[in-house]
C-alpha cells in the first residue's frame, strides 16, 4: 500500500511559505495561458456569431474580404433572382453593402481607431435577424443617418443618440443604437449604402458585397451553384458563418500561438519554482524520507509520493490560476480585425474546456517539476540520510 | 544465548560472521568493523557499548539491512541478508525489523496513530485490523489517550514511546534501538528502559540496543563492547551469557 496522501498534503501545508512560491508561479502561468486562450475563443465567437447559416455573402471572385470586392447593381439584380433567396412579399431579402473605414477617437485612450462603417440596404434588419435596434430607430433611406452598434457607442466618443458626427466629408446624425448579440456588427456603424457612396464620392450602384437571406440553410448549395455558374457574374459565394470564421482565423491563431509561447516561457519559470520547492522539501525531509524507507517503503512508493506532492501543489496553482481568470469571462475588450483593419470589440470566453486545459497544463508543470526531486529523494543512502539532523 | 566467538551451535536468531565494514573518506580508508562475529538468540536483550566512532551505529545499520557490509555474512532467522536485492531487502526490513532511533524520527505531519500505522500499510491488514493493532501497540506503550496528538504536542519521552509502538506494531522479528534514551532526561530515560525491559520480558521481544548510558545498559541481559572493530563481552548487565 502506498504512503498516505495526507502525508503530502500536510507536508505542503507545513512548508506553506515555500509551497506558496510554487503555487503562485504555476497559478500565474495557468492564468495567463487560460486568459490568452479565452481571448482567442472570445474573438472567434464574436466573429462567428456575426454570421447566420441562412445568409450567404457574395463578393467578387478572388476578393478575400469585403474591403477589396466590388459587385455592380446589375449583378445585384441577378443575385436577387437566384434560387433560394428569401422574400418579404415580393421583395427579395438581399442587401448590397458598401463598407468604408473611418477613424474615430476611442473613449478609453483618446487615440484614433478605425471603425467599420457599413452602408446597407433598408432591408438589412430583416436579413440579419441577430441585429435589433435597442434605442431610437433605424435610418431612413436617402438620409445621412447612422445607427450605431452597441460596442461602437461604448468605444468611440461622440456617438450618443441624437449627436451629429462628421466623417467622410459629410455630417451625420445618430438616430439609433443597435444590438447585434455580441457579434462583430456591434462594433460597426451602419447607414444607407447609397448615401455612404455619395459622401465618399464612390461610383453609385457599386457595392462591395451582397448579403442574401436564404429560405433555409439547406438552400445554400443551389444558390451558390446558380451564381457561380452564371456567365454574367464572376463572384464567390460563402456562407456568412464561414466568411466570418475565416476572418477570425488569422488573429485567433496568432493569439493562440502567442498564448502558447508566453505560457511556455512562463511555464519554464514555474517549473523551476516547483523544482526549487520540491528540492528543498526533499532536502529538509532527508531524515524523514530515510525513516520511511527504513520502515520498509520502497523507492517507487517514495517517488510516487513526492510526485503526487508536486502534483498537489500544481493542482492548487492551477485552481488559483483558473479562479483568478474566471472574472475575466465576459470582460469586453477591443482589437484590430486584421482582415478589415477595423476595431472589433469582443468578450473573453472562459469555457470549462479552457479551464480543464489550464489544470492539465498545471499538472504537466507539476510533473516536470516533481520527478527530478522525487528521484533525488531516494538516491541518498538510508544510512547516510539517517545521520542528518 | 549471546556469543561473540563464532562458536554458537547454529540456531541463533541473529548470526553474524566475519563482518567487515570499511568507509572511504577521500583517500583515507576507515576500517570500522573488522571480522566481527555475533550470535543472538530469540528473546535476548543485548546492549552494545563503546566509544564514539567505534562503529555501533554502523553495526546496527548493517543488522537492520539499512547498509551493506564490505564483506561477511548476516543471517536473521535463516535469511542471509547481505546478498539480497534492494527491493527484497526493503521488504525484509518491513517484515522483520523494528527500528528505534535516538531522535525518535516520527513523521511530524502525522498523528501518533498515523505514525504507528505506517508499517501496517505495508501489510495486507484491513483498515479495521490496522486500527486494532495500532490501538494495542499504543496501549502497550501507555499512550492510548494520545492517538490524535502530533509529535510536536508530545514530550520527548512520549515521542519515543510512539516510536517504540511503531517498532512493535507489525510484530517485527527483532528490535534495533540506537541510543533510545540518548536525548532524554534521566526520568524519561528510566521510563523508556522500563518499557523496553517489559517488551523483552512480557512480550518476548528480541532487542539489540546501542547505548552510552550504563544505567540503560545494566537492564540488558548481556553488554557487549565494540573495540577495534570486534565485539567483546564484559562489564555490566544481567551477567555474561544469559
Ligand atoms: N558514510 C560514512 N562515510 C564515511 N565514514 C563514516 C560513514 N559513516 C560512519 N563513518 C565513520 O565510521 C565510524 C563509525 O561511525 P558510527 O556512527 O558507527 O560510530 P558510533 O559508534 O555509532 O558513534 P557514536 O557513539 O558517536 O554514535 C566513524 O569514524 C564515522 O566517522
Ligand atoms: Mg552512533
Amino acid at each position: 500500500m502506498a504512503i498516505p496522501l495526507v502525508y503530502n498534503v500536510r507536508s505542503v501545508r507545513q512548508r506553506w511559505t515555500s509551497s506558496v512560491v510554487a503555487v503562485l508561479g504555476i497559478a500565474g502561468t495557468v492564468g495567463v495561458f487560460v486568459a490568452m486562450l479565452a481571448m482567442a475563443r472570445g474573438f472567434k465567437a464574436t466573429l462567428v456569431s456575426s454570421g447566420s447559416p441562412r445568409n450567404a455573402i457574395v463578393r467578387r471572385a478572388g476578393a478575400d474580404s469585403e474591403m477589396v470586392s466590388a459587385v455592380s447593381l446589375d449583378q445585384l439584380h441577378v443575385i436577387e433572382g437566384a434560387p433560394g433567396v428569401a422574400r418579404n412579399g415580393s421583395a427579395p431579402l438581399v442587401s448590397g453593402e458598401v463598407v468604408v473605414i473611418a477613424g474615430f477617437n476611442l473613449k478609453s485612450t483618446g487615440t484614433v481607431a478605425n471603425a467599420q462603417v457599413r452602408g446597407v440596404s433598408g432591408k438589412a434588419l430583416e436579413i440579419r435577424d441577430n441585429v435589433r435596434v435597442i434605442q431610437g430607430r433605424f435610418f431612413k433611406p436617402g438620409l445621412a443617418e447612422l445607427v450605431v452598434g452597441r460596442n461602437a457607442v461604448k468605444s468611440y466618443a461622440g456617438f450618443d443618440l441624437g449627436s451629429t458626427v462628421k466623417f467622410g466629408g459629410g455630417t451625420w446624425t445618430v438616430v439609433g443604437i443597435f444590438d447585434a448579440g455580441g457579434s462583430a456588427f456591434d462594433s460597426e456603424i451602419w447607414c444607407d449604402a447609397n448615401v455612404l457612396s455619395q459622401v465618399y464620392k464612390r461610383p453609385q450602384n457599386v457595392f462591395q458585397s451582397v448579403t442574401a437571406r436564404l429560405e433555409s440553410p439547406a438552400g445554400f448549395s443551389a444558390f451558390k451553384d446558380a451564381l457561380t455558374s452564371d456567365p454574367r457574374l464572376s463572384v464567390q459565394v460563402d456562407r456568412e458563418t464561414e466568411y466570418y470564421e475565416k476572418q477570425s482565423r488569422g488573429l485567433t491563431t496568432m493569439i493562440r500561438v502567442l498564448g502558447f509561447l508566453v505560457a511556455f516561457v512562463m511555464g519554464i519559470g514555474a517549473v523551476f519554482g516547483a523544482l526549487n520547492t520540491m528540492y528543498s522539501a526533499v532536502a529538509e525531509r532527508a531524515r524523514e524520507i530515510a525513516t520511511i524507507r527504513a520502515l520498509g517503503f520502497g523507492r517507487s512508493s517514495l517517488i510516487v509520493s513526492f510526485v503526487l506532492e508536486a502534483l498537489f501543489i500544481a493542482l492548487l496553482g492551477g485552481i488559483v490560476g483558473c479562479v483568478a481568470v474566471l472574472p475575466m469571462n465576459g470582460f469586453t475588450t477591443g482589437t484590430m480585425n486584421w482582415q478589415t483593419f477595423s476595431h472589433v470589440a469582443f468578450a473573453f470566453k472562459v469555457t470549462p474546456g479552457l479551464l480543464g486545459l489550464g489544470i492539465g497544463f498545471a499538472l504537466l508543470m507539476g510533473l516536470v517539476g516533481g520527478v527530478p526531486p522525487a528521484v533525488r529523494a531516494v538516491r541518498r543512502p538510508i544510512a547516510v540520510a539517517l545521520r542528518e539532523l | 544465548m549471546v556469543r561473540v566467538d563464532a562458536k554458537a551451535n547454529g540456531n541463533s536468531l541473529v548470526q553474524v560472521r566475519d563482518l567487515d565494514k570499511k568507509y572511504q573518506r577521500g583517500s583515507e580508508e576507515i576500517h570500522v568493523l573488522q571480522g566481527l562475529n555475533l550470535d543472538v538468540g530469540a528473546g535476548e536483550f543485548v546492549a552494545f557499548m563503546g566509544p564514539s566512532g567505534s562503529g555501533k551505529t554502523t553495526l546496527l545499520n548493517l543488522l537492520g539491512g539499512l547498509d551493506l557490509p564490505t564483506s561477511g555474512s548476516i543471517k536473521v532467522a535463516g535469511d542471509e541478508i547481505t546478498h539480497m536485492s534492494a527491493n527484497k531487502l526493503t521488504a525484509w526490513r518491513a517484515r522483520h525489523v523494528g527500528f528505534i532511533f535516538q531522535m525518535y524520527n516520527l513523521i511530524p505531519v502525522l498523528t501518533a496513530f498515523q505514525n504507528v500505522e505506517l508499517p501496517l500499510l505495508l501489510t495486507r491488514l484491513s483498515k479495521a485490523e490496522r486500527r486494532q493493532h495500532v490501538e494495542t501497540a499504543l496501549a502497550v506503550v501507555g499512550l492510548s489517550d494520545r492517538m490524535k496528538h502530533y509529535p510536536r504536542q508530545l514530550s520527548g519521552g512520549q515521542e519515543q514511546r510512539v516510536a517504540i509502538a511503531r517498532a512493535i506494531v507489525a510484530d517485527a522479528t527483532f528490535l534495533l534501538a540506537d541510543e533510545p534514551t540518548g536525548d532524554l532526561d534521566r526520568k524519561s530515560a528510566g521510563e523508556i528502559m522500563d518499557l523496553l525491559e517489559r517488551l523483552v520480558h512480557e512480550h518476548a521481544k528480541t532487542l539489540l540496543m546501542v547505548t552510552h548510558d550504563p544505567r540503560a545498559a545494566e537492564r540488558a541481559h548481556v553488554v557487549l563492547h565494540l573495540d577495534k572493530g570486534v565485539l567483546v563481552e564484559g562489564g555490566a548487565g544481567g551477567g555474561g551469557e544469559a
